[in-house]
């Protein structure tokens, strides 16, 4: 049976462990955005020992690159982009406190080695739903980069955000378990 | 035969609708497709994921935002009639309606000038053209705009002759499995048969033009888009991935002469925001 929690960000370990793949969330609060051009630049600010342009304890970032905003509207449509290539930046991120990761797609083994170490969390929005998805950010600001235009480093302030838990804290991973429960009902019902 | 001239200006005029078009409104058969795919789901979850993909068409359409906000990169395809003549620069018309469009109509610039480099254009050009030479005096503009989510996961091969049709369908679910959840399902296939390399891939590319309800014009070629698609549809990846029958909305053949120690296939993965429009001119 999944289940539907609401969080607030920052996020602790405490919050985190009770999330099921499977289960719902409605996350509020402040989302960073960052993609691949982002990710290589706190890479960089990392090996330099500079600080980011985030505190990533307790933090959610999103991945995405919205479209423009309309005069008026707080951003385009924001839809998640595809998580696998943040991958190789993935865990170093995690380690230094980085809770939650939204996107969509499968990840590595060392993201979910390290989700399950970090009692991180990895969290679906609906893929190509950009217009759904822009629905519940509040507000939008650019805080880093902004020479990266669509991939700039942005402060979201969101509300009640449908999210889907992908990788859970304990390893499970809805990508194996919801196509697997679909199959074995079906085997059930031949 | 008389010449009959298009200006370069109207090339423009159009691409610039097109590209707002097709990025925020569904084609009519990609729409009816997921209706119909939401209609039959039997896995609650599934069925509650399409009908968020239902919702995202209607804010989409409300709110006048692009429905995915991968924009895509400017795919166009001009069939240009043999009696026509353009009184201008064709890619840079095109270049200039896909500049005015997609600032007009608030969409994503994600076209990076140099793989390597890696420094956006800023105005999502250059489209990337491909024209066709037809019968008549007109001229035919399509544009399917492409994300990257989708693109990514795309594969071809080159296949021995004697790998035959099983080679063939298993390199399409191997390729579909591979991908899982990172087109962004329900997806829709566009497959190249035969051909060259490059060919093939065009093959491919252009496949994803076909409406979803117009099956190969071959009949051996359509039962095989109807049999993937239903083994695709069997592997239970569905909607997002999250598990459910709804992985594929269609599948779309397109074969030609090959040569005879050939068998190149190619896989255009699209997603189901396969965008697509079309104007004649």
């Amino acid at each position: 049976m999944t289940v539907q929690y609401r969080l607030q960000t920052p996020l602790s370990p405490a919050d985190l462990a009770p999330l099921k793949a499977g289960d719902t969330v409605l996350l509020s609060g402040v989302v960073y955005t960052a993609r691949d051009a982002a990710h290589g630049r706190m890479m960089q600010l990392l090996d330099e020992g500079k600080p980011l342009p985030f505190d990533l304890k307790g933090a959610a970032v999103y991945y995405v690159g919205p479209t423009p905003e309309r005069p008026g509207c707080a951003i385009g449509a924001a839809g998640p982009t595809t998580s696998g290539r943040m991958d190789a930046y993935t865990p170093r991120l995690l380690d230094l406190g980085l809770a939650c990761m939204i996107g969509k797609g499968k990840r590595s083994q060392a993201v979910k080695d390290s989700v399950v170490k970090n009692g991180a969390v990895y969290l679906a929005a609906i893929g190509g739903a950009g217009a759904l998805m822009a629905g519940s950010i509040e507000s939008c600001e650019i805080i880093a980069w902004p020479d990266l235009g669509c991939e700039a480093v942005r402060r979201l302030v969101v509300r009640d955000m449908p999210l889907t838990v992908l990788l859970d804290a304990h390893g499970g991973d809805l990508y194996q378990s919801g196509p697997a429960a679909y199959l074995a009902a079906q085997a059930a019902k031949a | 035969m008389s010449i009959r001239t298009i200006s370069a200006a109207a090339i423009t005029d159009a691409v610039e609708q097109l590209c707002i078009q097709a990025n925020t409104r569904l084609p009519a058969d990609v729409k009816a497709a997921l209706d119909a795919a939401e209609a039959s789901e039997p896995w609650p979850l599934a069925k509650e994921t399409l009908g968020l993909l239902q919702k995202n068409l209607c804010v989409a359409a409300d709110r006048e935002l692009p429905i995915c906000q991968d924009t895509g990169m400017a795919c166009i395809f001009v069939e240009l009639g043999r009696d026509a003549h353009i009184d201008g620069d064709l890619q840079a018309a095109i270049d200039e309606g896909v500049r005015r469009g997609y600032e007009k109509g608030y969409l994503r610039k994600s076209i990076t000038a140099d793989p390597l480099k890696r420094v956006n254009t800023g105005d999502n050009t250059p489209a990337f053209v491909t024209l066709h030479l037809v019968e008549g005096d007109g001229c035919r503009i399509t544009i399917a705009p492409k994300g990257a989510g989708s693109e990514n996961m795309s594969r071809l091969a080159m296949l021995k002759p004697a790998d035959g049709v099983q080679g063939v369908k298993d390199f399409v679910l191997d390729t579909v499995r591979q991908a899982g959840a990172n087109p962004c399902p329900p997806i829709v296939l566009g497959i190249g048969i035969g051909g060259s390399f490059d060919k093939c891939a065009m093959l491919a590319k252009e496949a994803l033009l076909r409406p979803l309800d117009q099956p190969n014009a071959d009949p051996y070629y359509a039962a095989l888009e109807t049999e993937l698609k239903d083994a695709i549809n069997a592997m239970g990846i569905g909607p997002q991935g999250f598990g459910g029958r709804t992985t594929c909305l269609g599948v779309a053949i397109c074969q030609m002469p090959t040569h005879v120690a050939c068998l190149p296939v190619a896989v255009n993965m699209s997603c189901h925001v396969t965008r697509r429009a079309s104007v004649v001119l």
